[in-house]
């Protein structure tokens, strides 16, 4: 066999922790994005700047944080033990909580971007032509955004997969549960099992190449449009 | 000469001087031994002039940076199988290695009383989570391992395995009360001879193989005067004062 099978268990738990993140982001993201392409408020500006703020954040501080408020002296930690869930650090679902922070500009900007191309025009005529709002979003602004909708998509399923420092400092490198593919290859390398790690590296490569080919090729090109 | 450019001259040659004495050692240390080798760096640095620039971290992280050409002139290793091999793949000085200290393994939790002197609390298993640094790298993890297996609670305990990258960020977890428990190294809890927090049950030496610590000139450091110094520094009496106080052995 090519990969251990803890290599493959590595492999299918990142790209479940990946669907549900993308699933999560697409619930929660497209009002942020939608609200951000619209509003005219004064709170656009730092509640952009609020989403953006994973791009830039080393990884360890939103470790570190996380780590803290969900630890059991933390607020979300008191909060996650009062509601009978328990901790959050070293579970499936304290990752997605962690990836979801962490993907998050990943859906919104994009998503954003294609409700601001789509414009107010659409939205008007929708409008005489007496559909309610929710309508016109559903019908009208939703299927013109649809390949922002897919680039976002495609891009926070990726980024997820990409994650590492993140879940290094709250994952606790359980197998099947938070040891996610690239755990499985830092701890290949610490365990100088560099034929492993190679192989599995060289999976993640090729996987990170298509996606980003499929995205490239598939994006339609501006100047024909 | 004019008197000005004399002096200017002198500060020069004296800088130049002073500069070949003073020399930085670039020191790669397990991070058991970070606490412990601050102080060491310290002492020294204020008696030699020399300056140390450490790395704390995992021994098989520094095992494959130096084997991929880092810059270290010495490893603090947490084992003495790593040191060796070094040795034998020619990466490190032959004949320069020995063990500068002795770990101790103990089971530690942040919390008062949660862990008894008897280590009884295992068996009971009332507790989700216990932290462990990852057997296949770290000695302590490996260490830890075995008492479980001596103990026959392996089976029983390893589902509530957390796992650090290495002994500090196992450390961690417990400290931050994610893991109630967890095997970490007595120098991480102890200080000037006392464990500082929480409640602990050193294990006992009898439970599991030496944790040997060995230490190693480094390719990038052979002849070096202020390496050598460093390495006869820490067999010195004032430095295996500063280790014992952290709960080590020789």
């Amino acid at each position: 066999m090519f990969l251990t099978d803890t290599d493959l268990q590595s492999i299918w738990l990142t790209l479940r922790l990946a669907s549900v993140v993308t699933l999560i982001l697409f619930l929660v993201g497209t009002p942020v994005a939608w609200w951000l392409a619209r509003t005219r408020s004064r709170w656009k500006g730092p509640i952009g700047a609020v989403v953006a703020l994973p791009l830039v954040l080393p990884p360890s501080v939103l470790g570190f944080y996380l780590l803290v408020t969900m630890g059991p002296n933390g607020p979300v930690g008191q909060l996650t033990q009062a509601l009978g869930i328990g901790l959050l650090p070293f579970t499936f679902w304290g990752l997605v909580v962690a990836s979801v922070f962490y993907s998050f500009p990943f859906m919104v900007q994009p998503v954003q971007n294609a409700f601001e191309a789509v414009g107010e025009r659409p939205l008007e005529v929708a409008a005489t032509l007496r559909a309610s709002p929710f309508d016109a979003f559903f019908t009208v602004a939703l299927p013109l955004a649809l390949p922002g909708f897919l680039t976002a998509g495609i891009l926070t399923f990726a980024h997820t997969v990409g994650e590492f420092g993140v879940v290094l400092m709250i994952g606790g490198n359980i197998p099947g549960v938070t040891r996610v593919a690239s755990v499985q290859i830092y701890d290949h390398v610490e365990a100088m099992e560099y034929s492993d790690a190679h192989r599995l590296a060289a999976v993640m490569l090729i996987f990170s190449f298509l996606v980003l080919l499929a995205l490239y090729l598939w994006r339609p090109n501006p100047k024909n449009t | 000469m004019k008197p000005i450019v004399k002096l200017a001259f002198a500060v020069t040659l004296l800088t130049a001087a002073l500069g070949a004495r003073a020399d930085e050692i670039q020191v790669a240390v397990a991070a058991n031994f970070t606490a412990p080798m601050k102080e060491i760096a310290a002492v020294f640095e204020k008696e030699t002039g020399h300056k140390i620039q450490a790395a704390y971290g995992a021994t098989g992280k520094f095992y494959a940076q130096i084997t991929n050409g880092a810059p270290f002139e010495a490893l603090l290793s947490a084992d003495d199988a790593t040191p060796t091999k070094l040795v034998a793949e020619g990466a490190a000085v032959k004949g320069t290695q020995f063990t500068y200290a002795i770990g101790t393994l103990v089971l530690w939790s942040a919390k008062p009383g949660f862990v008894d002197d008897q280590g009884k609390v295992l068996a009971k298993g009332k507790f989700e989570k216990i932290a462990i640094a990852n057997p296949k790298t770290a000695p302590y993890g490996a260490a830890a391992v075995e008492v479980l297996t001596g103990l026959k609670l392996l089976d029983q305990i390893s589902p509530k395995f957390v796992t650090g990258e290495n002994i500090a960020q196992t450390f961690q977890f417990v400290s931050t009360g994610n893991a109630e428990l967890g095997f970490v190294a007595l120098s991480q809890v102890m200080k000037d001879g006392k464990i500082t927090d929480g409640s602990a049950w050193i294990v006992p030496g009898k439970l599991h193989e030496k944790i040997r610590q060995d230490a190693v000139i480094l390719e990038k450091g052979k002849g070096k005067p202020a390496v050598i110094a460093l390495m006869d520094y820490l067999k010195g009496d004032k430095a295996r004062e500063i280790i014992k106080s952290f709960g080590y052995e020789f």
